[in-house]
């Protein structure tokens, strides 16, 4: 009986493969950019994922707005939001820090660094925060100190920018107390903002005491109604925003409205299972490409050859130890295939976490079966050729 | 290298003809019968298109007779299937083709080693018996060259080497000179002659006249029918279908 041991095999293979080493590496192309393209797809998602997951986490799950809804349905300017509403949230159980804020009724190009009225002046938002909101909004400081009770207490018209409005403002540092000019009225500029995570709008505008506000231009209007900022325990949130309306209001709470926060767990699911659905079907196509790449180059080398085909079979070779040949080196080159481009896309995921200063997140398992798939690919678009090498006549073989 | 008396033929072929299917069908070989015995060195002559080749791939397994039955040393090869006739194409058959047919890639030693492969060597023996088989055609110092460093004379020694790592039965040589120039063609007819006188069974199909003067019994083929030839050998003619029979 005549027989190819799977040692034998290994070595015709390897010999196979080798002997056109240019080629091999080429076929294998297809297969590389697939694996790599998923691994990467898959790990970049992952690591993304769990970025997204701590912003929500550290951002989204600690906190809870309560909306004047009573002003909002009022058909005047009111602030339903009592002066000691950040010491009433303050007594629920998981609040770090609150506070209440509204947009100023202003005129557009309000604000402005020369006196003179709002004439030539910038569109800058004008925001009433209450002494504990910049705190519990997560305000990073520039320069300079935020808003506090004190300046709340005493209606010092003092105002904090945020960078962007400091650089329009032609502001850049605060030795020589530098003033601003909001409706005309000037306000000392005690701090720049560098970042507020939570209130975007102050990033780019100005922030005064909420007293100040009030006496100046009155409640805030029902287009604009206040809001409060409670600042929570991670977990607390959802408590906190059913207890807030009646902590704040115990006299009328329906006055007041509290956000919960959305089921984050499950947003962060739905987004990341979006996006790695629309990954993944690119990566598969790559693959099918790959898979494409191979058949047809093992096709062409079945052809190619025929000679040592029929040589194979004059030496004693059943025609399914012919198949089993080649279908072995389109598996292995989906297999090496498999390992280089499982390599290139974890170096792929590590060259991006590291530029970006990310926790690289990537499941191993994803990187484990990588070669395996790509093994996969090959031995499936093998078989074609594999049964075209099988049946080809030693006679004819060896015409060719 | 003479025949010994009463023993069986390596090859009998009985009323064995061939007719390529087409369309249209082609006879190629009309029904004939031989017989070739162990020791023997016989040489098939004749015109291009006289059906030497299919004789040849019939005589080698490498294709079926559309009529009559193949025995090879005294087992029908006609009903074997697949897998046995492989088996003894691997262990009693080897092949010399006038085109080498060897690996590029491979050095010679590896080329002659493919041909262990199939007919299950144990691994451990084989480099040596293949290094072996190359000496025994003159080629020992040339074991580790590429085929693309061989002289045509060279390569064919190597195809003749992995043609006999195996001890076959049978030596089958399909124009193993064609390639060749006149000076090596005699080295390569020497080679024969003398593994021939070693005691090998050789049936070598040729043109050459170098080539077939070496052998010791002559068969011409025309037309698909063996007709009347220099027989040296221990075979007589048989009257009816043009054959030689024991």
């Amino acid at each position: 009986m005549s027989r190819l041991r799977p040692r034998d095999l290994g070595s015709e293979v390897l010999a196979g493969l080798l002997q056109r080493p240019g080629r091999s590496a080429l076929t294998m192309l297809g297969t590389v950019l697939g694996i790599g393209a998923f691994v990467a797809i898959v790990g970049l998602s992952q690591t993304a994922s769990g970025q997204i997951g701590k912003q929500f986490n550290a951002l989204g799950a600690t906190q809870v707005i309560v909306n004047d809804s009573g002003a909002a349905h009022s058909q005047q300017p009111t602030l339903d939001f009592p002066a000691d509403a950040s010491a009433r949230a303050g007594r629920i159980h998981g609040v770090i820090g609150s506070g209440v804020w509204w947009q100023v009724p202003l005129a557009r190009a309000a604000v402005t660094s020369l006196p003179g009225g709002s004439q030539g002046g910038l569109g800058l938002p004008v925001t009433a925060v209450s002494p504990g909101l910049l705190t519990a909004s997560g305000a990073r400081l520039a320069s300079g100190v935020l808003l506090n009770q004190f300046y709340e207490t005493r209606r010092q018209d003092v105002a904090v920018i945020g960078r962007t409005a400091a650089a329009q403002l032609h502001i850049s540092n605060l030795q020589n107390t530098p003033a601003i000019f909001i409706g005309g009225q000037a306000f000392t500029v005690v701090g720049i903002i560098a970042a507020d995570p939570r209130l975007a709008q102050l990033n780019f505008g100005v922030a005064i005491p909420a007293s100040v506000a009030l006496h100046l231009w009155g409640p805030p209007s029902a287009a604009g109604a206040a809001q409060m900022l409670i600042h929570t325990r991670l977990g607390a949130a959802r408590v906190v925003a059913a207890q807030a309306p009646v902590a704040i209001r115990p006299d009328d709470p329906r006055l007041l409205s509290a956000a919960a926060p959305p089921d984050l767990a499950h947003l962060q699911h739905s987004v990341t299972t979006n996006l790695n659905s629309l990954f993944l079907a690119l990566a598969g196509i790559s693959l099918v490409v790959g898979a494409v790449g191979i058949a047809n180059t093992t096709l062409v080398a079945v052809l190619e050859r025929a000679g040592e085909i029929g040589l194979r079979r004059a030496l004693g070779a059943r025609p399914r130890h012919i198949g089993i040949q080649f279908l072995a080196e389109s598996t292995a080159l989906g297999l090496f295939g498999g390992l280089v481009g499982a390599s290139l896309g974890v170096a792929a995921v590590l060259v991006v976490t590291i530029e970006h200063h990310w926790t690289a997140l990537l499941d191993p398992r994803i990187v484990l079966a990588a070669p395996v798939a790509g093994a996969v690919i090959g031995l499936l678009a093998g078989i074609y050729p594999a049964l075209r090498a099988s049946a080809m006549e030693p006679v004819e073989a060896l015409r060719q | 290298m003479t025949v010994a008396a009463g023993a069986p033929p390596v090859i009998r072929l009985s009323g064995v003809g061939y007719t390529y299917q087409g369309p249209p069908p082609v006879r190629a070989l009309l029904p004939m019968d031989l017989a070739i015995f162990s020791g023997e060195h016989v040489a098939i002559m004749g015109p291009s298109g006289s059906g030497k080749s299919t004789l040849l791939n019939l005589i080698g397994l490498l294709d079926r007779p559309t009529a009559g039955r193949i025995e090879i040393n005294g087992m029908d090869m006609g009903a074997a299937s697949e897998r046995t006739r492989a088996a003894v194409r691997a262990r009693e058959i080897g092949f010399v083709f006038q085109a080498f047919h060897l690996l590029p890639h491979r050095t010679a030693v590896e080329n002659v080693m493919l041909a262990q492969i199939y007919s299950d060597v144990p691994r451990h023996r084989r480099r040596a018996e293949a290094e072996a088989a190359l000496a025994q055609v003159g080629l020992a110092r040339r074991a580790y060259a590429l085929p693309t460093a061989l002289s045509g004379g060279e390569r064919q020694r190597v195809a003749i080497a992995r043609a006999l790592v195996n001890h076959p039965s049978l030596l089958l040589c399909d124009e193993p000179t064609g390639n060749l120039d006149s000076a090596t063609t005699g080295e390569i007819a020497d080679l024969l002659a003398a593994l021939h006188d070693g005691g090998a069974t050789l049936l070598v199909i040729t043109h050459n006249p170098i080539v077939a003067g070496r052998a010791a019994r002559r068969i011409a083929i025309r037309d698909g029918r063996l007709v009347d030839g220099a027989d040296a050998g221990p075979g007589r003619r048989e009257g009816g279908r043009g054959a030689f029979v024991t």
